[in-house]
């Protein structure tokens, strides 16, 4: 008997080891591991860097920040430039899991237009560079109104009743509600919360569905005069479908940054720093904004686009407009507050 | 156990690696809370689980997959039927038929739902095409019912099935020689007979049925939250890791709790069971 459970705590051992340590390097070549949001970059831009400096790019991709914050803590896997969000940013500074940047060593860093420099997240810049950008608001149907949309209180008008897609997301939902009623989107005031949580318990009747990814495919189709929408997907919805539009209420809204950090467990700190500086290239950042076809941050980048879309105030509003518009800030254990609000919400 | 034993290793590691310790894990958590003061034993996650909105959400699980798994018995039985019949020569066909949506991946299953049942999907402009009333039950309970069944259905008909074909043809003449007509027949020999098929059918469709998130998601357009959304919700944006492992920990009672009465009353009829 003891024998046996040896034999398999030998075997355990050697899977768990084989697991936990990578493959060793067999050659001197620098590997730098890259990880990213699925379909966020050009590919070819990785591959020309690997060219131009002989670095081995080991690049991977995740779908949630949360998954990558995982990731990351756990050290199970190591990783030397990763691309999260700005609340993840805050959190990671926070729990001091980044590197701060040597700036000096990303000249290209000059490119980056000086609105989006010292966001609340980072606000030395030390830890971050932003890579791609963006807003929240309301994509419509221009057939299917009737009248100016420029306001959330639209998606409490019981005319459109089943014809609103709100996102399945509690943090973007209430948050936009918070902002209809006037609040920050940060809030942790609990009067505040539940006003919201009242509001959207009252919009519930009229809302068709509440959806994620599958909106913009529902709104190509006609299957909704309104949703709510990232400025990203709006982009693409708007390019397949005439009758849409989006606009960014006059309350305000989310902004939202997706940049380039160093996580502190990187053994490769100034080839990761390379690598940030060579998605700056304008080339590079030109590249990955067309591929991609989110809001570039990068000046120079934006101005090589196509005029559609460089000039469009979907993908790149008037900065000045959006005075109103928040970042998300990282709320810790006050999250609770907005899952309760959000489970009250839905679940009855 | 013999020598031959360690032919099971590889199994065992992946159970002790990949089933024993996160269920450890699911424990950890589930009695556990996160303080100021550190990591502290706690009910307060159990406890928290039995608040109204949450017991609203556990009884709608339950309520949608009963049904789904009564339709799904409803509809696979007699479809196990035809199939285990001797004179049925298009059987292999037909179990085909059953099994190729199997090979295909569930979520796409379930997105293809999605754009047939659209308000402006390919069964209503057929329908309006006819001059016909369309259907909306997009977003609604019927869709989400509509597709545990639809996914859930095979997981029903092969256990009936293979119970069924594997009754012995003289039991039945038996019956017939000694004069039973075929639906006496069939309640005292056939059904009897074939409960383990449906025993071991209803749990299999109607375990997925109550921990499915992404049907109710999708089909069901969020409007109604089941089980395996609020556990979903608690990990992915909530990161209440206790509290979902303590849901976790509930419904594996419940479900322990209901296969053991099933395959109690399994034994008693046929002897040999599911756990």
């Amino acid at each position: 008997m003891k024998k046996k459970v040896m034999t398999i705590a030998v075997f355990i051992f050697v899977v768990f080891a084989s697991l936990f340590t990578g493959c060793g390097d067999s050659t001197d070549k620098v590997t730098l591991n890259v990880y990213n949001w699925g379909d966020y970059i050009d590919e070819e831009v990785i591959r020309d860097f690997e060219k131009t400096y002989n670095i081995r790019v080991n690049y991977d991709t995740f779908a949630t920040n949360e998954e990558m914050y995982v990731k990351v803590k756990s050290g199970s896997s190591k990783y030397d430039v990763l691309f999260p969000s700005d609340y993840m940013i805050e959190r990671m500074i926070e729990e001091d899991l980044l590197h701060k940047i040597n700036l000096d060593n990303i000249p290209n860093y000059k490119y980056i237009e000086p609105h989006f420099k010292n966001l609340d997240f980072d606000p030395n810049n030390e830890y971050s560079v932003p890579y791609f950008w963006g807003t929240m608001g309301i994509l419509y149907n221009k057939t299917m109104v009737d009248e100016p949309i420029n306001s959330w209180t639209v998606l409490w008008d019981e005319k459109y009743e089943d014809n609103i897609f709100m996102l399945d997301s509690q943090r973007d939902s209430i948050g936009i509600t918070l902002k209809m009623l006037g609040y920050s989107l940060n809030t942790v005031n609990e009067k505040e919360l539940e006003e919201a949580k009242e509001a959207l318990i009252e919009q519930r009747p009229l809302v068709l569905a509440y959806v994620i990814d599958e909106v913009m495919d529902k709104m190509i189709a006609d299957e909704a005069a309104l949703a709510v929408v990232w400025s990203g997907d709006a982009t693409a919805a708007m390019r397949e479908n005439d009758d849409l539009d989006y606009v960014i209420p006059k309350e305000g809204s989310n902004l939202w940054f997706d940049s380039m950090v160093i996580p502190k467990n990187s053994t490769h700190k100034e080839e990761a720093e390379l690598f940030i500086n060579y998605m700056c290239e304008t080339d590079v950042a030109f590249k990955n904004a067309d591929y991609v076809g989110y809001s570039t941050p990068h000046i120079e980048a934006r101005k090589r686009l196509e005029p559609e879309i460089r000039d469009s105030v979907v993908a790149y509003p008037n900065l000045e407009d959006l005075t109103d518009c928040e970042i998300f800030h990282h709320l810790g254990e006050d999250l609770k507050l907005y899952d309760r609000a959000w489970t009250d919400i839905t679940a009855r | 156990m013999d020598k031959k034993s360690f032919i099971a290793y590889p199994y065992v590691v992946w159970m002790v690696l990949f089933i024993i310790v996160p269920i450890l894990l699911v424990f950890y958590y589930g009695f556990t809370v996160e303080t100021s003061a550190g990591v502290q034993f706690s009910l307060e996650n159990f406890k928290r689980f039995f608040e109204p909105v949450y017991l609203v959400v556990l009884l709608r699980s339950f309520g949608l997959a009963a049904i789904s798994t009564i339709i799904c018995l409803l509809l696979g039985y007699p479809l196990a039927m035809i199939l285990a019949g001797k004179d049925f020569k298009r059987k292999n066909v037909m179990l085909l038929l059953l099994m190729v949506p199997m090979w295909m991946n569930f979520l796409l299953r379930t997105y293809a739902w999605l754009t047939l049942l659209e308000k402006k999907g390919i069964i209503n402009n057929f329908l309006s095409m006819l001059n016909l009333p369309t259907i909306n039950i997009i977003y609604t309970t019927k869709a989400v019912v509509l597709g545990m069944v639809y996914n859930f259905l095979p997981f029903m008909v092969l256990p009936i099935y293979t119970v069924l074909s594997k009754i012995d043809k003289s039991v039945i003449e038996a019956a017939e020689d000694l004069g039973a007509n075929s639906l006496t027949t069939f309640k005292k020999v056939i059904f009897p007979l074939s409960l383990p098929g449906v025993i071991s059918g209803i749990t299999m469709v109607f375990m997925p049925a109550v921990t499915t998130f992404i049907i109710s998601r999708l089909l069901g357009g969020g409007h109604y939250k089941l089980i395996g959304n609020l556990i979903e919700q608690q990990f992915l944006s909530v990161y209440d890791w206790n509290f979902g492992s303590a849901i976790s920990i509930i419904m594996m009672i419940i479900i322990l709790i209901s296969m053991a009465v099933l395959s109690k009353y399994e034994q008693i009829r046929e002897g040999g069971g599911l756990l």
